[in-house]
C-alpha cells in the first residue's frame, strides 16, 4: 500500500478524528481507483494521491468547517520576524517537547497546518506542494513562511502560559 | 542590512530550494556570520521539532488489517474486471468488496497473470520505477548480481524499435526475480523474469487469459519464466519477446 501509514497520519492531522481519517483513507483509495486513467505515469503519484486525500478532506463536514473559519488574509503581506538567536520558541525546541509543537500545530488554521506537515514531514518539494494543494509556487513560499511565523506565535504563547503557570 | 537579504530567503535555503549558484553563496554566507548562522540553527530545530511532531499518528492494528485482507482478495478477482479498475487496483492496492466469494475458486496461473499485471502498473505508477537506470543492457544486467539467485541474458536492441530503460528487483509470490522496463513508441512494456520452479501454477504460452487488460506472452527457456506485459500492440510484444528467446 503506497504511502498508507503517511497518507493515514496526515488524515489525522486534517481531521482530528481518527474514525474519519480512516474514512478518509478508504475514500482516498476509492477515487484513486476511479480516477486512475487521469493519471499520467511517469509524474508524481505521491503528489497525485495526497491531492485526492486533501480534495476529500475539503469536500468532508470537518474539512468544509475548517476551510469556512480559515483566515481571509492568509496571504497578505506581513513583515518577516526580526531575527533571535535565543527566543523562546528555541528554548522549548531545545528542550526537545515534542507535546508542545503538536499543540501549536493542531491550533494552526488547516491551511497553515498542511502546508508545513507536507514540506517538514511529507518532505516534499516546493513543486510536489504546489501540486498537491493546486496553488502556485510563490504562493506556496509566502504561506510555508507565515505558517512557520504562525507557529513560533503559538510556541511563544505557549511558553508564557507554562511560564505564568510556574510562577 | 545585507544579512536581511539572507535571512527573507534562509527558510528556502534550508529547505533545499535556492538554486545551485545561490546555494554555495548562501553556504559561505551562513559559515561567516555569526547571526545568520545561529537564526539557521534554530530553523533547523524547528524543521525537525516540527517533523519529530508531525509524525504522530499510526493506523490501528484493525484498520491496517482490514486494508490488507482486501489486498490479499484482491487479485482473485482483478482478472474479471476493466483495465481501468485493475490498473487502479495494482496501483492503489486496495479497495474490493466482492471478494471473499472468489478465494480458492480461480485457477493459480490466473492469480499469476493477476500478479504480473500488478507488478506491471504499480511499478509504471511509482514515482522510482527502476533501481537501475540506464539503456545499457552491460550495466542492468550486472546490477542484479547477488540480488536474484540465477542468471539471465538481455537481448541486443540495435536496429529495433525498443530502448531499455532501466530495472528492479521484484518478487512473485516470494520469489525473487527480475523486472526489466522498455520503451517502445512511447509505451512502456515490462519483462519479467522468474525461476520456473519457483512459481506456484504451471504455466504455458496458450494460458493467457483472453480477458486480461495487456498485452502479454510467456515461455519458459532454460529453466526461467518470462513474462512481456504491456499496453503496447501486440505486434510490440511478440517482437520483444522473440528477442529474448533469442538472445537466450
Amino acid at each position: 500500500m503506497p504511502h498508507f501509514e503517511r497518507l493515514y497520519n496526515f488524515a489525522c492531522w486534517l481531521t482530528h478524528d481518527r474514525q474519519e481519517a480512516e474514512d478518509l483513507v478508504q475514500e482516498t483509495y476509492v477515487k484513486a481507483l476511479k480516477g486512475f486513467p487521469s493519471f499520467q505515469p511517469g509524474t508524481n503519484f505521491r503528489a497525485w494521491i495526497y491531492k485526492i486525500l486533501r480534495n476529500a478532506f475539503l469536500t468532508s463536514r470537518t474539512g468544509l468547517k475548517a476551510t469556512a473559519t480559515v483566515q481571509l488574509d492568509l496571504e497578505s503581506e506581513e513583515e518577516a520576524l526580526p531575527a533571535a538567536t535565543e527566543t523562546p520558541e528555541s528554548i522549548l525546541l531545545q528542550r526537545s517537547d515534542g507535546r508542545l509543537v503538536q499543540q501549536a500545530l493542531e491550533q494552526l488554521p488547516v491551511a497553515y497546518r498542511e502546508v508545513l506537515l507536507l514540506c517538514e514531514v511529507e518532505e516534499m518539494s516546493y513543486q510536489e506542494i504546489s501540486a498537491t494543494l493546486a496553488i502556485p509556487m510563490g504562493t506556496v513560499m509566502s504561506r510555508l513562511s507565515r505558517a512557520r511565523k504562525a507557529l513560533r506565535g503559538g510556541l511563544q504563547q505557549q511558553f508564557c502560559r507554562r511560564a505564568e503557570l510556574k510562577w | 542590512m545585507v544579512c536581511e537579504s539572507w535571512k527573507a530567503k534562509l527558510d528556502t535555503y534550508l529547505d533545499g530550494e535556492v538554486a545551485e549558484g545561490e546555494m554555495r553563496s548562501f553556504d559561505a554566507h551562513i559559515r561567516s556570520c555569526l547571526s545568520c548562522s545561529a537564526d539557521a540553527l534554530t530553523r533547523v530545530q524547528m524543521k525537525r521539532a516540527i517533523q519529530a511532531a508531525g509524525k504522530r499518528y499510526t493506523s490501528s492494528a484493525e484498520f491496517r488489517k482490514r486494508m490488507q485482507q482486501k489486498i490479499a482478495a484482491k487479485p482473485q478477482r482483478r482478472f474479471g474486471l476493466s483495465w481501468t479498475l485493475a490498473a487502479a487496483a495494482a496501483a492503489v492496492i486496495l479497495v474490493g468488496t466482492l471478494t471473499s466469494a472468489y478465494l480458492g475458486s480461480r485457477p493459480g496461473r490466473d492469480q499469476v497473470f493477476s500478479e504480473i499485471a500488478d507488478l506491471h502498473v504499480a511499478t509504471l505508477a511509482s514515482s522510482s520505477p527502476v533501481d537501475v537506470i540506464s539503456t545499457d543492457r552491460h550495466t542492468v544486467k550486472p546490477w542484479f548480481q547477488g540480488r536474484i539467485p540465477f542468471a539471465f541474458n538481455l537481448p541486443e536492441l540495435q536496429n529495433s524499435e525498443f530502448s531499455l530503460l532501466g530495472g528492479r528487483m521484484t518478487y512473485l509470490e516470494q520469489t525473487p526475480g527480475a523486472h526489466l522496463i522498455y520503451d517502445v513508441r512511447k509505451h512502456h512494456v515490462s519483462v519479467l523474469v522468474f525461476q520456473e520452479r519457483s512459481l506456484p501454477a504451471r504455466l504455458d504460452e496458450n494460458s493467457v487469459s483472453k480477458k486480461q487488460p495487456f498485452n502479454m506472452e510467456t515461455w519458459s527457456q532454460g529453466g526461467l519464466r518470462y513474462f512481456v506485459i504491456g499496453d503496447a500492440g501486440a505486434a510490440d510484444i511478440d517482437s520483444l519477446a522473440k528477442l529474448f528467446k533469442a538472445a537466450s
